[in-house]
């Protein structure tokens, strides 16, 4: 019997466990996934909890529920993998011995990471709304804030979703103007990177959207600190921003146990080779999703593309083959902009977002780089396909690969990196 | 990618100008580079763009500010006084490196 154990039963570990108990025949291989807890979170949904879009109840799932017959779930702390002896140490004092790993435990917010960020101000005027309690204690203060400055901050890249952040600045300035409130609320969006977004023509265009909604932007601002008494963020050049409100993206970080066992970087995610997330260091190693360190963004569309990939190349690996599917980085994703509309941004490794049409099987293109109201009625279904589709490893008619089918290009728009400050 | 002069030799570098070649890069050229963007390398410098250098040799990519702070030994802080404002992209620009991967 040849065993695989997937730690972290989210996104990409419950697909993963899906698509491979379909594939592995069960008398030869037993599949077994770990992971803290029996809450599977929507963590998309994470975005709208804060207004009230969505209740508590729309984004929870009981992760038993999403894990296929024929694999074990196993509710328990990684306190480290022994990788030298293909064992993980679990925290209760058990240990599971497997052939193949597959990491798949993810990023987490970690506003420990940052002096003063859980300070008395954590939760009474410092939010973040990157976990499930975040969002519903700022939905608390949301809804009693009436005037004053509202800073939405980002500590430093890369954090999971990276559009988010302004996702939440457009519906907090839409909110606020629903509430007739909107000119009694400086609203300033402080970022580590030199302008909106991380890629050229997303950036001019989305930090145009934030112009237009006259959302101050502050860039190059790496924080230092939160400064409890001033209620002031302060980076490390000395520049200091008040808030009345801080809605802030903590330092994102791999799991510890990732750490423990050194098989992590700076941040704890795992160095794997961009195409195939075969680890660097281990043969029988795969990192999978957000907690790996390949340069793209953190997000689930990234998972479910990358799954696909892995999938294929897993079975090649296990039978001695040479893996043949190579991951190019992509990602699609809905940027929710306020009032009933929305974008689609569509790019991989080596192509940034661009304008023109997505085509979509059956339902026809979508708008890409432009606000839309089918962006934002596709953002809404894809809760639906997320729990029905995609978790159980039903396959959703979208590209693995990144096309260029629709995108209109123009001259230099293909520059493969991006500015990271 | 176009080729530039600097110092009377030719070098590699993309539209921002960057070098593209980490091979066409010493210490000389560095030093031109630093001046370029106003600032006169100091041995605290230096011992940030060494490391920005030995740390491309051996991963193959440009550390972060983030790795620049944690393996490389020097604050955060002190890399904002030596390389004011933007200190992953002005370090990068001095080592002769590409900016450090976009983090999309």
């Amino acid at each position: 019997m040849r065993r695989l154990v997937v730690l972290g039963g989210g996104t990409a570990g419950t697909m993963i466990v899906n698509k491979l108990r379909k594939r592995l025949p069960r008398e030869q291989w037993e599949i077994t996934v770990v992971d803290r807890d029996d809450n599977h979170l929507y963590q998309p949904g994470y975005l709208f909890l804060p207004f009230g879009t969505y209740t508590a109840g729309q984004v929870v799932r009981k992760r038993h529920t999403l894990i296929p017959d024929g694999v074990d779930l196993v509710l328990a702390e990684v306190d480290r993998v022994e990788a030298d002896k293909n064992t993980v140490h679990l925290q209760d004092g058990r240990t599971l011995g497997y052939d193949y790993l597959v990491i798949a435990t993810g990023t987490s917010p970690r506003p420990d990471q940052t002096p003063g960020m859980l300070g008395e101000q954590w939760r009474r005027s410092v939010f973040d709304f990157y976990s499930f309690e975040g969002a519903q204690a700022l939905a608390g203060a949301l809804r009693s804030f009436d005037h004053g400055r509202l800073v939405v901050h980002i500590t430093e890249m890369p954090i999971k979703c990276p559009v988010a952040p302004l996702e939440f600045t457009f519906l907090a300035d839409a909110f606020l103007r629903e509430r007739g409130i909107r000119d009694r609320v400086e609203l300033v969006y402080v970022t580590p990177l030199s302008g909106a977004f991380t890629q050229p023509i997303a950036s001019a265009q989305l930090g145009s959207m934030l112009e237009e909604r006259k959302i101050l932007v502050e860039p190059d601002f790496m924080i230092e600190s939160v400064d409890n008494d001033k209620k002031a963020i302060v980076s490390f050049d000395e520049r200091v921003v008040p808030f009345d409100l801080l809605v802030t993206i903590p330092l994102n970080m791999g799991a510890d146990f990732v750490a423990r066992s050194g098989l992590g970087d700076e941040l704890n995610y795992v160095p794997v080779d961009k195409h195939t997330l075969l680890s660097k260091k281990h043969d029988n190693v795969f990192a999978v999703g957000d907690a790996s360190d390949i340069p793209a963004s953190k997000a689930g569309s990234v998972a479910h593309f990358a799954v696909d990939v892995f999938v294929g190349n897993f079975l090649e690996h296990v039978s001695g083959r040479p893996m043949t599917g190579s991951f190019d980085g992509h990602a699609n994703c809905f940027v929710e902009s306020g009032n009933g509309k929305g974008l689609l941004i569509d790019f991989n490794y080596d192509t940034q977002p661009l304008p023109g049409k997505f085509p979509v099987p059956a339902l026809g293109p979508m708008s890409l780089l432009k606000e839309t109201r089918a962006n934002h009625l596709g953002k809404l279904a894809f809760r639906w396909i997320y729990w029905n589709v995609l978790l159980p490893g039903r396959p959703l008619p979208l590209p693995v690969h990144m096309s260029m089918a629709g995108k209109v290009t123009t001259p230099a728009t293909t520059a493969p990196h991006t500015d990271k400050e | 990618m176009p080729v530039t002069t600097i110092d009377g030799r030719q070098v590699h570098v993309n539209e921002e100008g960057f070098l593209t070649e980490p091979a066409e890069w010493d210490e000389a050229l560095g030093k031109t580079l630093a001046a370029q963007i106003g600032i006169e390398l100091t041995d605290e410098h230096w011992k940030a763009i060494r490391f920005l250098r030995e740390d491309f040799a051996a991963q193959g990519e440009t550390p972060t500010l983030r790795r620049v702070t944690v393996a490389g030994g020097i604050p955060t802080k002190q890399l904002f006084q030596l390389f004011p404002q933007k200190p992953a992209k002005k370090m990068a620009y001095i080592a002769g490196l590409p900016k450090p991967h976009g983090c999309v």
